[in-house]
């Protein structure tokens, strides 16, 4: 790969960790939330940078159909889950999981 | 209670430990995937650059987008209108589109963006052919129309409009089922679009599916049943 | 190697608007460093000859998800100080 095709692949893996760190490490549901578009959006830029194959010639079409695909999809999934998380909110009054909370 | 949601929600869940070191083992497993990725293997760029003029379009992406990898795009509008019915179905009537105070900054911005803003969506849609654009773009820009409609809340829509909101959300998969389904009958394969016709019916289903993308992601921002806030 | 060092830079800038979008204490500067996240990432989308999907991500990944993330906390803090509310009530009376 292209030094800065792999540098953004490399950026999209972090990225990903980051979003997977704060998936599982933050109680909030709206930070959980974040932490899952930024997950996505690391998965994207990988295959972005895989696509890339320098500035003379024509990326790859193929993921970029794909990411344009995801990237509505994963609004789509965001929207869900932020009203899932908004009706548990209005019915509870709870907006974080945390494991230890007895009710 | 004015800041309900400072300082105590930072505080991190248990075994954050375990959860950077599997963190940690993640990214240095995928990075090390990545980096010894084979060079030069064969892809389906070649393919695709190569067939995109049996599209009559342009742009490889909406040629892949639309009719090589017309099975996904078509699932995905499937996605976008299950999302809403997921919504649909749990949330309460949502209330919008309350009249609020008529300032007139933002009346007026509203009044000169929004044409703007049908004109820009559907350029988006007619240059995605040739060059950078098409349904999801477009459809993106008639979202953020919506979104910036209902916040404003600066007109309510009258009542034939609000009758109008269903068959635009389903519009979109209707028609590309349609299409979909029509070229099979000269003897062809679900989605195979015949060349000749294939841009008119790329245009077609994009034409659809801007507006159902429009309706889905304001939908989205609304939250639930759209009902007005006067009544 | 200028480009490379620029490419460089906006990764760095990204991991780290990702990083506070991802830790600040107070969710609503949260969620406005995870929209300017969103807008950086579609110009690393330019930078990698993508305008499709930047214009895709500028238009959805960056302004409607943010719309949605703002309009969700609104509604997620209301909730939460009615509860809190309701629950001083119940422990008064």
């Amino acid at each position: 790969m292209l030094p800065s095709a792999t540098l953004y692949a490399i950026a999209g893996v972090a990225l990903f960790g980051l979003g997977f760190y704060a998936l599982v490490a933050y109680p909030h549901l709206l930070r959980k939330i974040m932490g899952m578009n930024i997950m996505g959006t690391g998965v994207f830029m990988s295959f972005v940078a895989i696509a890339y194959r320098g500035p003379e010639q024509t990326a790859d079409p193929v993921p970029h159909a794909l990411v344009i695909t995801g990237i509505v999809v994963a609004v789509c999934a965001t929207g869900l889950a932020l009203a899932l998380a908004t009706q548990i909110s209005t019915r509870t009054g709870i907006t974080q999981l945390t494991p230890d909370e007895e009710k | 209670m004015a800041k309900p949601d400072r300082g105590d929600d930072v505080t991190l869940n248990r075994g954050r430990g375990l959860v950077l070191g599997l963190t940690v083992a993640l990214v240095g497993g995928l990075s090390a995937a990545l980096l010894t990725l084979p060079a030069n293997t064969p892809r389906l760029a070649e393919t695709a650059l190569s067939r995109t003029p049996e599209s009559e379009v342009l742009n490889p992406v909406t040629a892949v987008l639309l009719n090589f990898r017309g099975y996904d795009t078509l699932l995905e509008v499937a996605v976008l209108l299950l999302a809403i019915i997921a919504i649909w179905s749990m949330a309460r009537q949502a209330r919008v589109w309350i009249k609020l105070p008529d300032t007139p900054v933002l009346a007026t911005f509203v009044r000169l963006v929004l044409p703007l803003m049908v004109i820009v969506g559907g350029y988006l849609l007619w240059l995605g052919a040739d060059l950078p654009g098409g349904a999801f773009q477009g459809g993106a820009v008639l979202g953020g129309l919506g979104v910036l409609w209902v916040a404003a809340a600066v007109w309510l829509p009258p009542a034939w409009f609000r009758r109008l909101l269903r068959p635009a959300l389903v519009i979109g998969l209707l028609a590309f089922l349609l299409v979909a389904v029509a070229v099979m009958f000269p003897g062809g394969l679900l989605l195979a679009y015949p060349p000749e016709q294939a841009k008119n019916l790329i245009l077609l289903v994009e034409s659809a599916a801007v507006i159902s993308i429009g309706v889905t992601l304001t939908l989205l921002f609304i939250g639930g049943i759209p009902t007005r806030g006067d009544a | 190697m200028i480009l490379l060092g620029l490419d460089l830079l906006l990764v760095i800038v990204l991991l780290i608007s990702a990083w506070f979008a991802l830790t600040t204490a107070d969710l609503l500067h949260g969620v406005v460093i995870f929209i300017a996240f969103g807008l950086l990432v579609a110009l690393a989308w330019v930078r990698l000859q993508a305008p499709d999907v930047a214009m895709a991500e500028a238009a959805v990944g960056s302004g409607l998800t943010g719309a949605l993330l703002l309009s969700s906390l609104s509604a997620m803090r209301r909730a939460q100080a009615r509860a809190e509310a309701s629950k001083k009530e119940g422990d008064v009376g």
